[in-house]
């Protein structure tokens, strides 16, 4: 039953509901793929199969009785190794953490096992969530399905990797700069970051606390509505929640037409900078979006010019507070230094040797940026740069309902390619970084390969806060017009894994 | 010219308590250096009347009420702790008293 | 410890003038803590009252409490502070092991309180009007039991152990500006400002306001700045002074250290410093330096506190008696004089005596037991009074045994130290032991009968008008009767005899 893999979530949740399949059948069949192909792409830093197979079970066994089930049950699904899970190790992709088993659930998990998903595995991440390329994982790379040289993207380039190689159906990521798009983007699937709030984030291993947002990965825009709509809502742990629901992302995604859409192209995030095939793909489906009727507007946003500065300010700061509370005493990796180290020696020596050398980076910077004398200049001055992009946003949506520009400037790029110059790996982030910043919502959907490369491209849409649903509306739409003239889906034209496996271990092995 | 000297960056790792061998003192001076030149430029676009944002999505009373929730057992607690005694955390000898 | 060396009080003051600043740490009496529904309480096995957020997991989230924001604001209105429309919580960032997450959520710039005063009155009766800068909300952390050291304390100690069970506890701080003018009543006007601030927050019941529990804290500054100069002294902070004692002690104790330093034309150096009860001195803790930069930013995982006006005038409306007229009306139901009240108040006796008169006592009786016997008893202890093992409640009840004529004052003084051994009620006590004065005449009779047998000459001599021949008996019976008889019934009884024969 290989092709089960390949089914779209949606189409697996009604073979699961019908009886045509049974939950512990899919979840094998997820098991066996992931067992064969993992220990290449390095999606998962933990499979969970036991833990799966009994959910998947009781599953079965409650349908064949009858009983009444939540929408997704039976649907096996990914985590990102930053949230919390009690039934498996959560390492947020450092060393630090190694084989740490948290003593709770974090929210979204926690929905996900009353929705009785089973829940595959951990995905890899770019340590702490710390990067665009998952190459800074403590635990080794994970790899881009469509080339396996090249990085799936960051930080959630393993739940990123792991539906487009068809190891999970849909997954859970998180996103603080881009880090659900931009994968998404470069593996040629779907991610979502949400308005900040709509998901919880009690239980997320916190990297920037104002700017970081759980959310869906999907190979189709459907998928993740309909994960969006199980995961979101309000949460009394999260002071950040939104109190409010956003109503339902699936019904927003089953819309079909656009006219008179008013879809604003953002100056800044096009043209220069940009790579050829990537542009070129952007502008047609900006053609695309016309001819289906929606009204293409330019706007300006000129503090975006500040925005990965601000970015790069605000994370670190965060971050570094956030960090601090990795010091041996209550939980994670301790090293003690020969002779009588007091505490202090303690906590010096297991960050040293816990933390990889990005993390230990942006603590650096961010403890200066936080230090008295430099805050005015930099975390201060930063957090007004956000006043300037709201307000930037907010002027731009009163002539457009969406905005949109490519996801990313580029394709993915090899291993190794951006990793002399932190600057040249902050800028994967130019146009994802902005809706962060301002709390709206973000989706990247694929477009097409590009020509040079013939790697995956992506659009980002942005929305007011509050407004997903003219996300999953636009993007269905979008979706729809492009499979229509493609005559296929996006992951039709994926290579086949076997033989890029095959091809990888051979050189591997030279 | 940088303000980032290896100096400061002993402070700061020091007051972030990491260890830094002076191969990464010498790296991550150079390395922030280039990234605090690029990020001093906002100084300059944010004018005295800017506000600044910490919120992005402006919130206030958020409140719990004040009734005790069931706690982790004294096990669960010190279940990560990587050295425990007598239900409690154990650590190395503090220097300094607080 | 080397011993410092102490200018004379009074040529201190004579050649300095003094600026005190005080730091109240008040613990709140809330069910749970500050940012989680853990509770709030004392004495319980280590850990056990502990979640992911107060031991600072990773991915855990503060959630305010709101009883504790009211508390805050009740605390302020009742110093007299303005509430801040609008207030956010800040992260101060240092690393200590007691300290679960490395920072503590505290409010920095936007305190919920600020601007108040109090006027606090000393024993001598003047009065002074203490300017309040602020009044925030913070945690508190775990508890660290240092092993292996002498002295239980930090130095030598070989490894050290933590309890998270008061970690997120919710404090309110409060911070008085610069006081100055005091003189050499400082000592004394920061002991009596503390205990404002206790009978404040007790009335408001916002905490238990036990100082022995460290219910309430106090950070002593002190500062010196020869006369007529405006710029402030360097000071010191003398930091969790236990007791309302320690406090004055502590002052007076800095004002004459710095004195001799500053007079010698030294210089006093910025730091913290730890109060010493068994040696009645300060020592040296860690100088203050730029590690001490806490890098204070708002707390981006909670938004902002915005009491609204109907709030704020209904916890106004809610405020219990200010101090001063609560003394008043006290004075004047238990008609004591001032003197009496006076010191009644300097003891520190008020809620005590309060007590004791609602469970039934006279005023009078209530004083004299409290400022009499037990306060001595007390000091002889090296205790605070309110450490002493009795309550209102049993003094009470031991005035109305005296008072019904069961025992006589020295037998009560007998019980009370049987009491303070925990041996129960007074009551109680004088049934098991068998206490009662004996008031059966009978048995005193048979008892100076017997005194009489080896003192003949006594009758004779009281019936000759020499009445001081009657105490030998009557202390031959009391001895006998191991002072349990009424010493006046026995020399009624006495008298009588030897006028009837």
């Amino acid at each position: 039953m290989t092709n089960l893999t390949r089914k779209n979530a949606s189409e697996l949740v009604a073979m699961l509901q019908s009886g045509e399949v049974t939950s512990v059948a899919l979840t094998q069949a997820f098991l066996d793929r992931i067992a064969k192909y993992n220990p290449v792409v390095n999606s998962y830093l933990h499979v969970s199969a036991e833990s799966a197979l009994a959910t998947a079970a009781e599953v079965d066994a409650k349908r064949a009785a009858g009983e009444k089930l939540p929408a997704l049950a039976g649907l096996p699904i990914a985590v990102k190794d930053n949230l919390t899970t009690t039934d498996a190790p959560t390492t947020s992709g450092s060393k630090i953490l190694e084989g740490w088993v948290p003593q709770y659930d974090s929210t979204v998990v926690a929905k996900l096992r009353a929705e009785m998903m089973p829940i595959l595995g951990k995905t890899n991440l770019d340590e702490f969530a710390m990067g665009s390329s998952t190459e800074y994982s403590a635990y080794g790379p994970s790899r881009n399905p469509w080339d396996l040289d090249r990085i799936p993207g960051g930080s959630g380039g393993g739940s990123s990797s792991a539906v487009a190689a068809f190891l999970a159906p849909i997954a859970i990521g998180s996103d603080t700069g881009g880090s659900i798009r931009f994968p998404a983007s470069v593996t040629g699937t779907v991610g979502i970051k949400p308005t900040y709030g709509a998901v919880s984030r009690y239980g997320l291993i916190a990297l920037a606390s104002s700017l970081d947002q759980v959310g869906p990965v999907s190979r189709n825009v459907l998928d993740s509505a309909l994960l969006q709509d199980v995961i979101a809502g309000h949460d009394a742990h999260d002071s950040t929640s939104l109190p409010e629901g956003l109503g339902s992302m699936t019904e927003a995604a089953k819309r079909s037409d656009v006219k008179g859409l008013r879809v604003g192209v953002i100056k800044q995030l096009s043209g220069a900078g940009f790579q050829a095939g990537v542009q070129k793909r952007f502008d047609e489906s900006i053609a695309a979006l016309k001819a289906a009727g929606a009204e293409i507007v330019e706007v300006d946003c000129p503090s975006f010019e500040y925005a990965i500065a601000a970015y790069y300010l605000i994370l670190p700061a965060e971050a570094s507070s956030n960090l601090a509370k990795f010091d041996s005493v209550r939980f994670g990796m301790r090293v003690t230094p020969d002779g009588n180290p007091t505490i202090e020696r303690v906590m010096a020596a297991t960050r040293e040797a816990g933390f990889g050398p990005e993390v230990k980076r942006r603590i650096i910077l961010g403890t200066y940026a936080l230090s008295s004398g430099a805050y005015d200049n930099f975390y201060g001055a930063a957090q007004k740069v956000r006043t300037l992009i709201q307000r930037d946003f907010a002027k731009a949506f009163e002539v457009a309902d969406v905005l949109v520009s490519p996801t990313a400037p580029t394709t993915a790029f090899k291993f190794g390619e951006k990793n002399d110059d932190p600057l040249a790996m902050y800028l994967n982030d130019i146009a994802t970084i902005p809706a962060n910043l301002a709390g709206i919502p973000g989706i990247s959907l694929p477009i097409g390969l590009a020509e040079e490369d013939n790697l995956p491209v992506g659009i980002q849409f942005l929305a007011p806060a509050r407004e997903d649903a003219r996300l999953y509306h636009v993007g269905a739409v979008l979706e729809g017009i492009l499979e229509a003239q493609w005559g296929k889906t996006m992951m039709d034209d994926a290579p086949d894994l076997d033989s890029l496996v095959g091809a990888f271990a051979a050189s591997e092995g030279k | 010219m940088s303000e980032i000297t290896p100096d400061l960056v002993r402070h700061l790792a020091g007051l972030a308590r990491i260890d830094v061998t002076n191969d990464e003192v010498e790296r991550f001076t150079q390395q922030l250096g280039l990234i605090v030149d690029s990020v001093a430029t906002i100084k300059a676009a944010v004018s005295g009347d800017v506000p600044a944002t910490s919120h992005p999505i402006p919130m206030a009373n958020v409140f719990r009420e004040d009734v005790v929730q069931p706690s982790l057992t004294q096990e669960q607690a010190l279940s990560g702790a990587a050295d425990s005694s007598d239900g409690r955390f154990r650590v190395a000898a503090i220097l300094d008293e607080e | 410890m080397a011993k410092a060396e102490l200018m004379d009080y009074e040529k201190a003051l004579e050649q300095f003038e003094v600026v005190i600043g005080l730091e109240v740490h008040v613990e709140l009496n809330t069910n749970t803590k500050m940012f989680c529904g853990c509770a709030n309480s004392f004495g319980d096995e280590p850990n056990t009252n502990v979640c992911p957020i107060c031991i600072g997991l990773p991915g855990s989230l503060p959630a305010v409490n709101k009883r504790a924001v009211e508390s805050s604001i009740s605390i302020g209105l009742a110093l007299g502070c303005s509430i801040a429309p609008t207030g956010r919580f800040s992260r101060k960032q240092y690393f200590y092991p007691d300290l679960a997450k490395n920072f503590q959520t505290s409010q920095y710039d936007e305190p919920i309180a600020f601007e108040g005063s109090i006027d606090i009155e000393v024993p001598s009766g003047n009065s002074y009007t203490v300017d309040i800068e602020r009044a925030h909300m913070e945690e508190d952390a775990g508890k660290l039991t240092h092993v292996g050291g002498s002295t239980g304390r930090i130095h030598g100690a070989e490894y050290s152990l933590v309890d998270y069970n008061r970690a997120g506890v919710p404090l309110v701080e409060i911070v008085t500006k610069p006081i100055i003018g005091a003189g050499s009543e400082a000592p004394e006007l920061a002991a009596a400002y503390v205990r404002s601030i206790r009978e404040i927050v007790k009335a408001l019941n916002v905490s238990d306001a036990r100082m022995e529990r460290g219910n309430v804290r106090c950070d002593a500054n002190v500062s010196l700045r020869p006369h007529g100069q405006a710029k402030l002294g360097t000071r010191t902070e003398t930091k969790n002074v236990n007791s309302l004692r320690s406090i004055e002690r502590a002052v007076r104790f800095e004002i004459q250290r710095q004195a001799a330093i500053l007079a010698k034309g030294g210089t006093i150096t910025q730091e913290t410093r730890h109060w010493h009860e068994d040696k009645g001195a300060t020592s040296a803790g860690r100088p203050k330096s730029d590690a001490d930069d806490y890098r204070y930013f708002p707390e981006p995982d909670l938004v902002p506190v915005q009491p609204s006006q109907e709030l704020i005038e209904a916890l106004r409306a809610a405020l219990p008696e200010k101090p001063a007229e609560r003394r008043k009306r006290l004075q004047a139901e238990w008609a004591f004089q001032d003197l009496e009240f006076r010191d009644v108040v300097n003891a520190g006796l008020l809620d005590q005596i309060e007590e004791t008169v609602a469970a039934g006592a006279k005023p009078q009786a209530a004083r004299k037991w409290w400022t009499g016997e037990l306060a001595r008893l007390a000091n002889a202890d090296e205790k605070d009074i309110s450490e002493l093992a009795i309550t209102p409640a049993d003094v009470a009840e031991l005035a109305g045994l005296i008072d019904a004529g069961k025992i006589n004052d020295r037998l009560a003084r007998e019980v009370v130290t049987y009491v303070l051994a925990g041996e129960g009620s007074p009551a109680a006590v004088v049934a098991a032991r068998g206490l009662e004065v004996v008031s059966d005449d009978g048995a005193l009779i048979a008892a100076i009968d017997a005194a009489l047998a080896s003192q003949p000459d006594v009758l004779d001599a009281i019936r000759e008008g020499r009445m001081q021949a009657a105490g030998a008996v009557i202390g031959a019976v009391m001895k006998a009767m191991q002072g349990s008889a009424d010493a006046a019934r026995v020399r009624e009884l006495l008298i009588a005899k030897a006028n009837w024969q």
